[in-house]
C-alpha cells in the first residue's frame, strides 16, 4: 500500500498560516521545522551564552563572590544540558538535517512530517520547564553527567524536572533520527545511488543510527534514577547497596556517542560548504563515508574512556585506550580529506569559509587533546580539570558551533534570497575565532595545573589565566552583537541573491531561493555528482 | 516516489491511499522498535552487572518461583500464534474472524497482566528491599506496561476491524500489522527477559 498527500488538493495546505505566522504553527513543511528548531535553538543558546558568562564573571575572581555555590552549580548544570539538547543537538541535527536532507534525496518533504513536527514541538516545553525549574526549589546541580549519589542527595524537586526534560529531548531526538533514517534510506528520488548523495545525508544517517541506539539507553537509566530519587530504590545508592559506576557505564554509552551525534553532522556540513567556495570536488568521498561509518562503530564501544577514573579494571582499561585511539585514524581521515580539498582550489575568502576553516583549525586542535586523553596515565593526571573542559569546548564549540554559524552565512541567502553582510561576517568571525581561543586554550595551562571543573572557587595563583580566560569569554559575548545585527539587516534590506548566489552544485540550490512549499516546480532533478566543481562550465550551470 | 502526476487519480480522503510513494510506516515502526529494544538492553544490562558484581547482603531474600512467569511466557507465545490467526483471517477478507482472534489475543494479553499482578502480590520481596529487588519490578514493571499498551491497542484495532465500516480491511491491513509487529517484539522481549531473570 502506498501513501502520499496531494499538494495541490490536500486539506492540510490550506490550513496552514501563511507568512512569519507559520513558524508558530504545527506546520508539516521541513524547512518551516528546519527555521523552528534552528530560531528556538539559538535563543536557547542565548540563555546558555547567558549562564556561561555568569560562570565567568565567577571565575574572575578566586572566590565565590557573584554567586553563592549552591547557584553556581545550578548555572553549570543549566549551562551544560542547555548548550547540548537545547542548542547544539537540535540545531546541526533537527535545523540543518530537517532543511537539506529531503532536497539532498530529491524529495518533497521528510518521510513522516507529522512525526517531524512533534519532534519539534517537543523542544520548547521541555526547554522551558528546564528553565523554570530554577524558579521551584532550585535547578538540578549535579552537572549534565547528573552522576549519583550526587543527583540523589541535592534537592530533588530540580532533578526531577531535569530528567523529565531531558526524556522529552531524548524522545525528540529519537523521533527526529526515525525519521532521518527513513527518509534517506527510503524516499531518494529514483535513480538516486546511495554513493551519490551529498556528505550530510551520510553523516546524519550516521548520527540517527547512533542517536536510535543510544538515546533510549539513557531514558532508561534515567527512569532508573528518577526511581531512586523518587521511591528510593538503590540502583544507584550505594547507601542502599547499589552500584554507582554502572550508572557511569549506561550513561557514558549514551553520552560517548552524543559527543558524535553533536559533531557527526557538522563533518557533514563542512563536507558540503568547503567544495561550493573552494571551487573543487570534495577529496575522497569514499573514504568519507567509510569514516564516518567507522567512527559510528567505534564511537559505541569507546564509553568507559570517560570513566578511568572510576576504579575500571586494567582490561578494560586497555581495551577503551586502545579503541579510542583508533578513532583518530577515521577522524584523521576526514581532516586530510577536507584539507585535500581546500588544497590548489579557487578559494574565496567569505564569512562561511573562514567559519568552516576556523573548525578545521580547532577540530585538530581538540582532537589532538581527545587522543591525549584517551591515554590512561594522562586521563588520570588531568580528569575531572579544566584541561577536560577545554578539550569538549573545542570541539563542541571551536568544532560544531563555528560550523553553526558557517552554515548560517552559507544557507541564509536559500532560506531568505537576500546575501548576508560579508563585512559584519568577517567581523563576526575575527571575534568569535579570537574570543574563543583567547577563553578556551589558557585552560589547558589551568587543568595542566590541577584546576579542578565544576567547582565556583579555586587556587589564587591561578586568578590571572582565569582572567583571560574570562577576557575570551566576553568577547565570545560580543561576538552574538554583529551576528544578530547582520540577521536582521540582511532579512530587512539585504541584497537580492538571486537562486544561486555561490554557484552551487548540490540539490537544494537547483531550485528557487527561498524555495517553493513543495520544494520543486517540476520533478526533483536528478544530481549524480553533488561535488562536480571544476568540470567545464556547460554543467556548472 | 514523490514526482507528481497530475493526470494520476488522486484519492482525496485525508491521508490515506493514493499512488505516490512506498509505505514505510513499517520500516519506521521497526526502527522505532530496535530503539526500545535498546531500553531493554541497558536494563539487562545492569541487571546482569549487578548479579556479576554486587554480592546479596545477608539476609535479603530475593526468590523467584518459575510457575507463574511458565504459565506467562504460554500465554504471550499462544497470543502471538493467534494474533497471527487474526492476520491470515483478514487477508481472506474475513473480518469477523479476523474480529474474534484479535478479542482472544486480548484476552491472553489481560490474562498476563493478571498473572503478573498476582505473582507481584505474592512475591516476598517489595520494590526497595534489595537491588535485584529493584531491578526485578523494574524490568517486568517496565515490559508489563509494553504489555499493557499493546492490549490497549489491540482492543482499539479489534474494534476498527468490524466487519461494517470498519477502517482496517484487507486494503488497509498497516494497524493490524503494525500492532502485531509490536505485540511479537514484546514477545521476544519477554522470552529473553524470562530466560535473563528467572532461569539464569
Amino acid at each position: 500500500m502506498t501513501i502520499s498527500i496531494d499538494p495541490q488538493d490536500s486539506n492540510t495546505k490550506n490550513l496552514q498560516p501563511k507568512g512569519w505566522l507559520r513558524y508558530f504553527s504545527f506546520s508539516l513543511d521541513h524547512k518551516v521545522i528546519g527555521i523552528q528548531y534552528l530560531v528556538c535553538g539559538f535563543l536557547f543558546y542565548l540563555i546558555g551564552g547567558t549562564l556561561a558568562s555568569a560562570i565567568r564573571i565567577e571565575l574572575a575572581s578566586p572566590m565565590s563572590d557573584f554567586m553563592p555555590r549552591d547557584v553556581y552549580n545550578q548555572v553549570l548544570t543549566l549551562h551544560g544540558t542547555i548548550m547540548i539538547f537545547l542548542w547544539i543537538v537540535p540545531v546541526v541535527n533537527g535545523a540543518f538535517g530537517n532543511y537539506l536532507i529531503p532536497f539532498y534525496v530529491g524529495a518533497r518533504d521528510m518521510a513522516f512530517p507529522r512525526l517531524n513536527a512533534v519532534a519539534f514541538w517537543l523542544i520548547p516545553p521541555s526547554g522551558l520547564m528546564l528553565v523554570a525549574s530554577y524558579f521551584v526549589e532550585g535547578a538540578a546541580q549535579a552537572g549534565w553527567t547528573a552522576y549519583p549519589p550526587l543527583s540523589i542527595t541535592t534537592p530533588q524537586s530540580g532533578q526531577i524536572i531535569w530528567i523529565m526534560s531531558v526524556l522529552l529531548l531524548g524522545g525528540s531526538s529519537i523521533f527526529g533520527g526515525i525519521n532521518f533514517i527513513a527518509t534517506i534510506i527510503k524516499l531518494r528520488r529514483p535513480g538516486l545511488k546511495l554513493m551519490q548523495l551529498p556528505m550530510y545525508c551520510w553523516a546524519m544517517l550516521g548520527t540517527s543510527l547512533l542517536v536510535v541506539l543510544s538515546t533510549p539507553v539513557l531514558a532508561g537509566t534515567l527512569i532508573l534514577l528518577s526511581f531512586d530519587i523518587v521511591a528510593h530504590t538503590g540502583f544507584f545508592n550505594p547507601v542502599l547497596g547499589g552500584n554507582v559506576v554502572v550508572y557511569q557505564h549506561l550513561f557514558w554509552f549514551y553520552s560517548h556517542p552524543a559527543g558524535y551525534i553533536m559533531v557527526l553532522p557538522a563533518f557533514g556540513l563542512v563536507s558540503e560548504i568547503l567544495p561550493v567556495h573552494s571551487r573543487k570536488p570534495l577529496f575522497g568521498y569514499t573514504t568519507m563515508v567509510f569514516s564516518i561509518m567507522g567512527i559510528v562503530v567505534l564511537g559505541l564501544v569507546v564509553w568507559a574512556h570517560h570513566m578511568f577514573t572510576s576504579g575500571t579494571p586494567p582490561w578494560m582499561r586497555l581495551f577503551f585506550t586502545i579503541a579510542t585511539a583508533f578513532i583518530a585514524v577515521p577522524t584523521g581521515i576526514k581532516f586530510f580529506n577536507w584539507v585535500a580539498t581546500l588544497w590548489g582550489g579557487k578559494i574565496s575568502i567569505n564569512s562561511a569559509m573562514l567559519f568552516s576553516c576556523g573548525f578545521i583549525i580547532n577540530f585538530v586542535f581538540g582532537g589532538i587533546t581527545g587522543v591525549a586523553l584517551a591515554q590512561v596515565p594522562f586521563d588520570i593526571h588531568v580528569h575531572d580539570t579544566y584541561f577536560v573542559v577545554a578539550h569538549f569546548h573545542y570541539i563542541v564549540y571551536g568544532g560544531t558551533v563555528f560550523i553553526i554559524f558557517s552554515s548560517i552565512y552559507h544557507w541564509f541567502p536559500k532560506v531568505t534570497g537576500k546575501l548576508m553582510s560579508e563585512k559584519l561576517g568577517i567581523i563576526h568571525f575575527a571575534i568569535t575565532f579570537i574570543g574563543f581561543n583567547l577563553c578556551f586554550a589558557p585552560q589547558h595551562w589551568l587543568g595542566l595545573n590541577g584546576m579542578p571543573r565544576r567547582v565556583a572557587e579555586y587556587d589564587p595563583q591561578f586568578q590571572f589565566v582565569n582572567q583571560i580566560s574570562s577576557l575570551g569569554a566576553l568577547l565570545m559575548a560580543i561576538s552574538t552583537i554583529p551576528f544578530l545585527v547582520n540577521i536582521f539587516l540582511s532579512i530587512k534590506n539585504g541584497k537580492d541573491s538571486g537562486d544561486n548566489p555561490w554557484n552551487a552544485l548540490t540539490p537544494e540550490w537547483l531550485t528557487s531561493s527561498p524555495p517553493p512549499v513543495e520544494n520543486w516546480e517540476g520533478e526533483a532533478p536528478l544530481v549524480e555528482e553533488p561535488y562536480g566543481y571544476g568540470k567545464p562550465i556547460s554543467q556548472e550551470n | 516516489m514523490t514526482t507528481l502526476d497530475s493526470s494520476k487519480e488522486i484519492k482525496k480522503n485525508d491521508s490515506e491511499a493514493s499512488e505516490h510513494h512506498e509505505d514505510f510506516r513499517m520500516f519506521g515502526l521497526i526502527t522505532f522498535l530496535i530503539a526500545d529494544g535498546m531500553t531493554f538492553a541497558g536494563f539487562f544490562a545492569a541487571y546482569l552487572t549487578y548479579k556479576a558484581v554486587n554480592p546479596l547482603p545477608d539476609g535479603a531474600i530475593y526468590e523467584l518461583e518459575l510457575p507463574i512467569p511458565t504459565l506467562n511466557t504460554i500465554l504471550l507465545l499462544v497470543s502471538s500464534a493467534t494474533f497471527h490467526k487474526a492476520g491470515k483471517a483478514l487477508l481472506k477478507n474475513k473480518n469477523s474472524d479476523s474480529q474474534k482472534w484479535l478479542l482472544v489475543t486480548a484476552l491472553l494479553g489481560i490474562t498476563f497482566l493478571i498473572c503478573q499482578l498476582f505473582e507481584y502480590f505474592n512475591l516476598p520481596f517489595g520494590l526497595t528491599d534489595n537491588l535485584f529487588a529493584s531491578t526485578f519490578y523494574a524490568l517486568t514493571g517496565f515490559h508489563g506496561l509494553h504489555v499493557t499498551l499493546g492490549t490497549l491497542m489491540i482492543l482499539i484495532i479489534s474494534w476498527q476491524t468490524r466487519p461494517k465500516e470498519g477502517r482496517i480491511t484487507n486494503q488497509n491491513m498497516f494497524p493490524l500489522e503494525a500492532v502485531e509487529l509490536y505485540w511479537h517484539f514484546v514477545d521476544g522481549i519477554w522470552v529473553i527477559l524470562f530466560i535473563i531473570l528467572y532461569l539464569l
